[in-house]
């Protein structure tokens, strides 16, 4: 018998009615799927999405009233399920619905928290780490008990990192609790919606995909400006008077950059040409909460004409009012610029406007492609990997502090996520002897145990006070280690924060930018970076932390594909007539194969390369060719990456360059050079705090930075030295490779070209290269190592100080 | 025996103090050869084994061999009769007392032979079970050694802080142990595998050491640089 399951009650008729409003088809459509054991609804912002996932749980309460959770909403920030409160009271307070919502993140009080759980809701809305908080307590049954929907918005971020791969795991462990558990998920357009259904649904259940009406199509252009944009470097700052009129020609306009120290620039350069002083803010991740609050609010109150921002401001608050969005630089991505984009004219049914500035010439090419990609709906996406084992392996403790647990369910249980669908039984097996015992090869110390089996086999923790510690190293996030930056004298008003590695090369006297404003670093003071206002000095540039992306395999395809046989006619004139000397000189790269170029300059041999596998491949490549050249008797330099190309120069010419790519040499290459190597040590790091071996917080410790603990660099090392086979060695290589080495795209791009390398030799630099010559970021070759660099630094500061040994 | 091991002053940092003729080694060791003496601060012997035994952390079980596969060869290359151990030899009492028999075994062999001091640390405050003398302190020649300085004393060699620097080159940061030096007082770096480290810009350091001192970063050769100072009596 065939049934509408669920009609909308009158009360809710009746107040969409008095709003002049109609339920959307796509919620209608959620409200008939309610039942499902998954479903994924993709729809662009502004579409009623989260009232789309809420409406079967707020209609399903109203039939049937009922105590205890029944829905689990679940979103990457911890702002959005705070806001989502406030929007999801209104309506209910309107209709009068017998409901209570509640919200629960790090920012909870303790008192709420504990209520909560004496008490559930019948809607919470968390984080995915404050869900793995609550499901590491013993009581976590009765907490979760009747539970029948879970909502996770924005899936389409959360599945891009780990914090969605815990989340999978996690919602396995309720799904055992709660066997009749619905699944759904919330997402902005993607590239592949199957493959995000199978991440969400319980494996190997299947999965509804409904799609909104994705709306009419954007309004994309690039920003042209009459002054041509510079050969290299990022930033766009040429363009800041076009950028101006243009925010002046709107309401509100969201300004986003590729880095925090590049929207930093760029809001300060924009502040000194803006003379009819528009309200414009600055918005990143590193700049302090309160700061970030208070533009969000006056974003809100429509007090803003503009922010400059980056991709803290990718997900989050329905601005209804902005109606522009200005890409500066190349977007690397074609899905994020499309969600980006998506951010402007949140209106249903108007479409998008965004305009695109390339920061150089290389990146006038790239923004043509990627609007082409665009308007010819092609999105780009990584197939996901397998789950991360390091996630895992913190899921297993987190399993633990709950209860004891028996390993053969466990590993049923984690099989259930799509995302570890494919995981052996010997792969979970060692996850388990890593996290009961450290999983070393040197076995015998009875003292190395964390978890321990019961007589009935099965595993608990050996010491119960474990929990506290485990519960405080819960998540997935690692913070590079920063500094709290703040003006100084008594209650200086805290600005945000920057990587410890820079603060520590300060000086007295020393100024950067924070916030839109030079400040002068004064002293480091109890781990605080203490700094006064400074006016009218060159700032130096500040680190953030922060991604950084590398241009994305299909939109270098792309790029490739314009370059060799597209339309140059929508190119400006000056980028035309580069790629057409570029033609003449030497010649232009083509799909599937590998364009090398030779030329002298400037006393030296050059080799340019341009493999367009994207700067972190690119770097890379440049590590090992430059090696293979110092076998090879060449003298190598030095070299220079970018997302299109590597240029190295050398004392010799090399002669036979397409001996570089070879596939084996190259492999050969990367598994010494491994052994040594800082990005080796940064995914290391990550791994290990995330599988447990070491924790960031402690209970009842106060950061007095007295005998730190020993870096993990040390852990690395020995591990390297006794124990080269270790789990934590192999998910470090693992990961590294994919990421910041990248050698799979290096692999990729000689897979696709097959030997095919077109090899040009010329007099002098070629248009193309010489962009390269100005890029930062030249990295040495460093025949005599770090104790070189650290050795002519040190004479310096020995000389300086008038201390000649 | 040891005919492959570098001549002992190779690539070491070698000094002027209290009117001896000292040599910091590439590890970390201080060498006196005039007393043919090796002294070596904060072993922490047993670290990751203490750290098991309290629960919280599951560290590679490797610590100890490395620390004493180092100093096997740095006794090996000065062929030091007298060994000093300056303190924290011992990441606590337990540590030392349950150290495994194959790491017993192989102290004793270094052990075999010389002079073998013991200065008691804060870690392991009281005799171990191992031979050797046991002293709360010692003086040598002219030449004072004990674990944690004392802001009094002169011509002083102690450890207990860690030092280390951090130098920011051509933007990539190196953080090294080091040991610092001025005319009254040297602080030596740990020589343990898993020890980390106290900024030498530290108040604490700051206060101890005089406004000339130098850092020696750890290195092969070690490198000396002005001291880095933080706000004094803070």
């Amino acid at each position: 018998m065939t049934r509408a399951p669920l009609s909308l009650p009158p009360v809710f008729a009746d107040w969409f009615t008095s709003r002049g409003w109609a339920p959307h088809p796509h919620q209608m459509a959620m409200l008939d799927r309610a039942d499902r054991s998954a479903s994924l609804l993709i729809a662009p912002t502004g579409g009623g999405k989260t009232l789309a996932g809420f409406l079967p749980s707020l209609v399903g309460l109203t039939l049937k009233p009922r105590e205890g959770l029944h829905t689990l909403y679940i979103s990457p920030l911890k702002a959005l399920a705070a806001d989502m409160r406030r929007n999801l009271t209104r309506p209910i307070a309107e209709m009068g619905l017998p409901i209570r919502v509640d919200d629960r993140s790090g920012d909870t009080s303790q008192t709420r928290k504990k209520a909560q759980r004496a008490d559930p809701p019948h809607i919470l809305l968390t984080t995915p780490e404050s869900l793995a908080l609550l499901l590491s307590y013993e009581d976590a049954p009765r907490v979760f008990l009747g539970l029948k929907r879970v909502v996770v918005d924005e899936l389409h971020a959360l599945a891009e990192s780990k914090r969605g791969d815990q989340l999978m795991l996690l919602l396995t462990r309720l799904q055992a609790m709660c066997p009749d558990m619905t699944r759904v998920g919330l997402s902005a357009t993607v590239d592949d919606p199957p493959a995000l259904a199978r991440y969400l649904a319980p494996h190997p259940a299947t999965c509804e995909i409904l799609a909104a009406d994705p709306g009419p199509d954007p309004q994309i252009k690039m920003l042209t400006t009459d002054t041509p944009p510079p050969w290299s470097g990022g930033g766009g700052r040429y363009a800041i008077p076009e950028v101006l009129e243009a925010v002046k020609a709107h309401k509100t306009t969201l300004i986003f950059h590729n880095t925090r120290a590049q929207a930093e620039i760029f809001f300060h350069d924009l502040w000194l040409t803006n003379i009819d002083a528009l309200p414009i803010g600055i918005h990143h991740g590193s700049l302090d909460r309160a700061q970030r609050e208070k533009v969000e609010a006056a974003m809100v109150a429509g007090n803003l004409r503009a922010v400059v921002c980056t991709g803290s401001l990718d997900l989050g608050l329905d601005w209804g009012d902005v109606d522009l969005v200005i890409q500066v630089g190349a977007p690397k991505n074609v899905k994020r610029l499309v969600q980006r984009i998506g951010r402007a004219g949140h209106q249903y049914n108007t479409p998008s406007k965004a305009l695109i500035l390339p920061a150089n010439r290389w990146e006038v090419i790239e923004c043509q492609a990627a609007i082409q990609a665009v308007l010819d709906h092609d999105l780009d996406g990584e197939p996901r990997g397998p789950g991360p084992r390091d996630v895992l392996c913190q899921h297993i403790l987190i399993t633990a502090c709950s209860a004891p647990f028996d390993a053969d369910r466990l590993f049923a249980e984690v099989t259930s996520a799509g995302a570890y669908a494919m995981l052996t039984r010997a792969e979970f097996d060692a996850c388990l002897d890593f996290v009961a015992t450290g999983g070393y090869a040197l076995k015998g110390y009875d003292r190395w145990q964390r978890l321990k089996q019961n007589s009935d086999g099965r595993w608990h923790l050996r010491d119960p006070r474990l929990t506290q510690l485990i519960r405080m190293n819960l998540g997935t996030i690692i913070d590079t280690d920063t500094l709290k930056v703040r003006m100084r004298g008594r209650g200086g008003k805290p600005l945000g924060e920057v990587e410890e590695s820079f603060a520590s090369s300060l000086v007295p006297g020393d100024t950067f930018l924070m916030g839109g404003q030079i400040v002068r670093f004064e002293t480091l003071r109890e781990m605080v970076v203490q700094v006064s206002r400074d006016r009218g000095r060159k700032p130096r540039l500040a680190v953030f932390s922060g991604t950084k992306f590398a241009t994305s395999l299909q939109l270098s395809q792309r790029i490739l594909s314009l370059l060799h046989n597209g339309d140059h006619s929508t190119l400006p004139a000056h980028t035309r007539d580069w790629i057409s000397l570029q033609n003449e000189m030497s010649q232009l790269p083509r799909p599937g194969r590998i364009l090398i170029e030779s030329f002298p300059h400037d006393g030296r041999a050059h080799t340019c390369i341009y493999g367009f596998a994207g700067k972190n491949a690119q770097q890379t490549l440049g590590l090992l060719a430059t090696r293979q050249m110092e076998d090879l008797g060449a003298g190598p330099l030095g070299f220079v990456a970018t997302d299109y190309a590597t240029l190295i120069w050398s004392l010799e010419p090399v002669s036979d360059p397409a001996s570089l790519l070879d596939l084996g040499l190259l492999r050969e290459g990367l598994d010494s050079w491994l052994a040594d190597n800082a990005l080796m040590k940064r995914s290391f790091k990550n791994a290990a705090t995330i599988a447990g071996l070491i924790t960031r917080n402690h209970p009842g410790q106060r950061k007095t930075g007295r005998q730190a603990t020993f870096s993990t660099d040390i852990l690395y090392d020995t591990l390297r030295k006794y124990d080269p086979d270790h789990l934590l060695l192999t998910l470090t290589k693992e990961e590294a490779m994919r990421g910041l080495i990248d050698f799979g795209r290096i692999e990729e791009m000689l897979a696709q070209s097959r030997g095919k390398i077109d090899h040009c030799s010329t007099d002098r630099v070629t248009p193309f290269a010489a962009p390269l010559f100005l890029e930062v970021g030249r990295v040495p070759v460093e025949g005599a190592g770090q104790e070189a660099l650290l050795r002519a630094e040190t004479q310096r500061l020995l000389a300086e100080a008038g201390l000649v040994q | 025996m040891s005919v492959s091991s570098p001549p002992p002053t190779l690539n070491c940092y070698a000094f002027r103090f209290a009117d001896h003729d000292l040599t910091l080694l590439p590890s970390g060791a201080l060498w006196w050869p005039d007393q043919d003496l090796l002294c070596v601060s904060d072993l922490h012997l047993g670290k990751s084994e203490r750290q098991a035994r309290r629960g919280g952390h599951l560290l590679p079980p490797y610590d100890t061999r490395d620390t004493l596969m180092r100093l096997e060869a740095d006794i090996a290359r000065t062929k030091a009769r007298s060994v000093l151990c300056l303190g924290d030899s011992f990441d606590d009492l337990t540590a030392a007392n349950q150290l495994d028999g194959e790491m017993r075994q192989w102290l004793s062999r270094l052990m075999a032979g010389r002079r073998w001091i013991w200065i008691e640390g804060n870690h392991d405050p009281g005799p171990v079970e191992f031979g050797g003398t046991h002293l709360a302190d010692c003086l040598i020649d002219t030449i004072q050694f004990r674990h944690i300085a004392d802001p009094q004393s002169s011509f002083e060699v102690s450890g207990h802080y860690h030092p280390k620097t951090r130098l920011s080159v051509k933007g990539r940061g190196f953080s090294r142990p080091c040991m610092l030096v001025d005319r009254h007082r040297i602080i030596l770096p740990a020589y343990g595998t898993y020890t980390g480290g106290l900024r030498s810009d530290d108040p604490v350091l700051s206060d101890l050491m005089q406004p000339n001192a130098l850092a020696v970063l750890l290195g092969v050769p070690p490198h000396p640089v002005p001291m880095q100072r933080g706000a004094i009596g803070e």
